[in-house]
């Protein structure tokens, strides 16, 4: 299986620009998720891939081999929509059998009734029926081959959507929100039989997708983009512990990072509202902003002074909102729920973080240091 | 909670109230859409010429004259006829005006005005141009016939050329609501379907149109082919002007006959059967449309 290879592609709409140079390789048999919020590029780049869309610049290999100029049919690359794109007259198997007949069988051998007159018509079209079995039978599809689209559930069409793509083997998989019309619960069924399917077939896969959770489930590496940019590259956790990027840090992860403005002193102490925090910034001096996980704050005699003014419990855990005086919004904090068990909401507390990633005003990742632990 | 039986009481006045607020409906369905209808099948069947004092009833007497009447035949033949070529050439062109225009970068807006304009304008003053367009010598169609080359004749008064010729108006007319209702039935194609095509294989134009287009215009098509087949049933104003049934019958139609025979002979039962006869063709078209419509419930 052949991983897909981009080199400084850029698009533009009018004069808006969409991609700004986007280049990123695809390992062969990889799951890569393009992640990003709406209008950030992720569809474009994907039709870009596909052939629907052509790049004004920068180039597209399969491969080794540069497809550019291609069609999308000379890609050998399959799809699956977000709408499904399933065609609504035809039945459920040929819908699957479409594509193998357009490569198997001869422009003459399609036509209807004078086809079946042709020599290997038969032969071949019984060759077709035999690989959509195949192929639709493990999504469960066999008892519903002669229906129509319209009498299937979402769940139903995103498979067939599915066995479609499948059916002749492409180079690549092209995902583009595919589960995005599904329910909460048939969306984490969706998950598991798209991550099994694509990792059984080993193919190359790109999934297009504005939900976090989801890359962050599904792939071997996420790719985030914000404003036609590749912001960062990298597997999920790595993503989530070193992002390189305040954009990142704050797209990736439920509940979202907290970013408190901090100052830091010539010599490398940072404060917060006035409070000494247990980092040191290596080198920049002045504002800069500091990113803390939920996880990564503690209820500390040394803290800085906050209020609660929210408990979300969520049964595995507790989501601690509060508030800090000088600081705009809420500061997130993560417990087991024993823990959170003694507040009731409006107590004082004071927080300390234990881990933070910094980040300078144009959302730059810094160096930090953790300087000597204040100890309880 | 424990379900209570509604009374008989309460279940008459619920009742008594359905039939009430449906009993304006009901009216309205009777006074403006069967009544009439019925009138006419009634008024079929009894003698009554217009201005008559008295009428009898005649039974299927009228029918029965229909039935060996000379004029009645060509006139339904000629009908069928007219319906035949005009049904079929404006859904072809109506498809072929649609598709161009809809593969065409500027002037969307003008194209489709300057095709609609025939179904918005009057058709009896229009009859004007093309009695002008149709003229023997100074024809403009005559006058380019000769130029390519090509036979010139008396369009409207020779009797081999004349239904032709109004069969072709007929087209002109409905083209441009062929080319609207199906340039609706193009826009609501989703495009991802032709995306989705060409990633299974099939980019041509052949290709695109056999696969999406034409299955997903299915609904349309059944639409405008039942709309153009009655209104092109309904031929009448172009014969009254151009050719008044003639030369020799070979344009007289089934509306025309019955306006002769109801309103200039003042035989209205006569033309009550023939409208009669007419009613159950346009029937027949809506039903064939009915038909053909729940056949296709894929398109949920």
């Amino acid at each position: 299986m052949p991983g897909v290879t981009l080199r400084n592609i850029a698009k533009q709409f009018g004069t808006t620009p969409v991609l700004r140079g986007v280049s990123l390789t695809v390992e062969e048999g990889e799951f890569l998720a393009i992640l990003g919020p709406s209008g950030c590029g992720k569809s474009t780049l994907l039709r870009i891939i596909a052939g629907l869309e052509t790049a004004d610049g920068g180039e597209v290999f399969i491969g080794d081999r540069q497809v550019d100029h291609l069609p999308a049919k000379a890609r050998d690359l399959a799809m699956v929509f977000q709408s499904y794109a399933l065609y609504p007259y035809m039945t459920v198997a040929e819908n699957i059998a479409l594509p193998l007949q357009m490569r198997r069988l001869s422009s003459l051998q399609r036509l209807p009734f004078i086809g079946a007159l042709l020599p290997g018509t038969r032969s071949l079209r019984q060759q077709v029926a035999r690989d959509v079995n195949a192929v639709a039978t493990p999504l469960g599809l066999e008892g519903l081959l002669g229906r129509k689209p319209a009498q299937l559930s979402g769940g139903q069409r995103q498979r067939v959507a599915l066995a479609r793509a499948m059916v002749r083997h492409p180079a690549a998989f092209l995902m583009d929100e595919p589960l995005s019309n599904l329910d909460a619960r048939l969306r984490a069924d969706a998950r598991a039989e798209i991550i099994s399917l694509t990792r059984r077939l080993g193919v190359t896969t790109l999934y297009v997708t504005h939900d976090q959770s989801e890359a962050m489930a599904m792939a071997d590496r996420v790719a985030v983009m914000e404003g036609g940019i590749l912001l960062q590259l990298a597997p999920p956790q790595a993503l989530y512990d070193d992002p390189q990027n305040l954009a990142v840090a704050r797209f990736v992860g439920s509940p979202p990072i907290n970013i408190w403005p901090v100052e830091v002193t010539d010599r490398g102490d940072m404060t917060c509202c006035g409070h000494r925090l247990p980092f040191r910034a290596r080198s920049s001096q002045g504002s800069a902003q500091l990113g803390l996980r939920a996880e990564n704050l503690d209820i500390h005699r040394d803290g800085i002074p906050a209020q609660i003014v929210r408990l979300e419990r969520l049964g595995m855990e507790t989501l601690v909102h509060c508030h800090i005086n000088g600081l705009a919004g809420t500061t997130i904090l993560r417990l087991a729920p024993g823990a959170a068990e003694q507040f009731s909401g409006f107590e004082s507390i004071r927080l300390l973080p234990k881990k933070a990633i910094l980040f300078d005003l144009q959302g730059n990742r810094l160096p930090i240091i953790e300087s000597a632990r204040i100890d309880a | 909670m424990r379900k209570v039986a509604p009374s008989s009481g309460l279940r008459r006045a619920e009742a008594l109230a359905g039939y009430m607020l449906s009993l304006p409906a009901f009216i309205l369905m009777w006074a403006m859409l069967l009544g009439p209808a019925v009138s006419v099948v009634l008024l079929s069947l009894t003698d009554w010429n217009f201005g008559e004092a008295s009428l009898r009833w005649a039974g299927l007497e009228n029918y029965v004259e229909l039935w060996s009447d000379r004029v009645f035949w060509i006139s339904l033949k000629n009908t069928i006829i007219y319906v035949g070529i005009s049904v079929p050439a404006t859904v072809i062109l109506g498809l072929l005006a649609a598709l161009l225009i809809e593969s065409v970068a500027h002037g969307k807006a003008f194209y489709r005005a300057a095709f609609f304009v025939p179904v918005a304008s009057t058709l009896l003053a229009m009859a004007l141009v093309w009695e002008f367009m149709f003229h023997p010598t100074v024809g403009f169609i005559n006058q380019l016939s000769a130029f390519i080359g090509l036979p010139t004749a008396d369009w409207l008064q020779n009797p081999g050329t004349a239904l032709f010729a109004l069969i072709a108006i007929g087209v002109w007319q409905n083209l441009g609501l062929a080319m609207i209702l199906f340039m609706a039935g193009l826009t609501a194609i989703p495009k991802d379907l032709y995306e989705a095509l060409s990633m299974d294989g099939a980019d041509g134009a052949w290709e695109r149109f056999r696969r999406v287009t034409w299955p997903m215009l299915g609904p349309s098509l059944v639409f405008v082919v039942a709309i153009t087949a009655i209104r092109s049933f309904q031929v009448f104003e172009t014969v009254a002007v151009l050719t008044e049934g003639g030369p020799s019958k070979s344009t007289e139609v089934l509306l025309y006959t019955m306006v002769q025979q109801g309103f200039t002979f003042l035989r209205s039962s006569y033309g009550a059967a023939i409208t009669v006869i007419f009613l159950i063709f346009t029937l027949g078209v809506t039903l064939l449309q009915t038909i053909a419509l729940e056949r296709r419930t894929h398109y949920g």
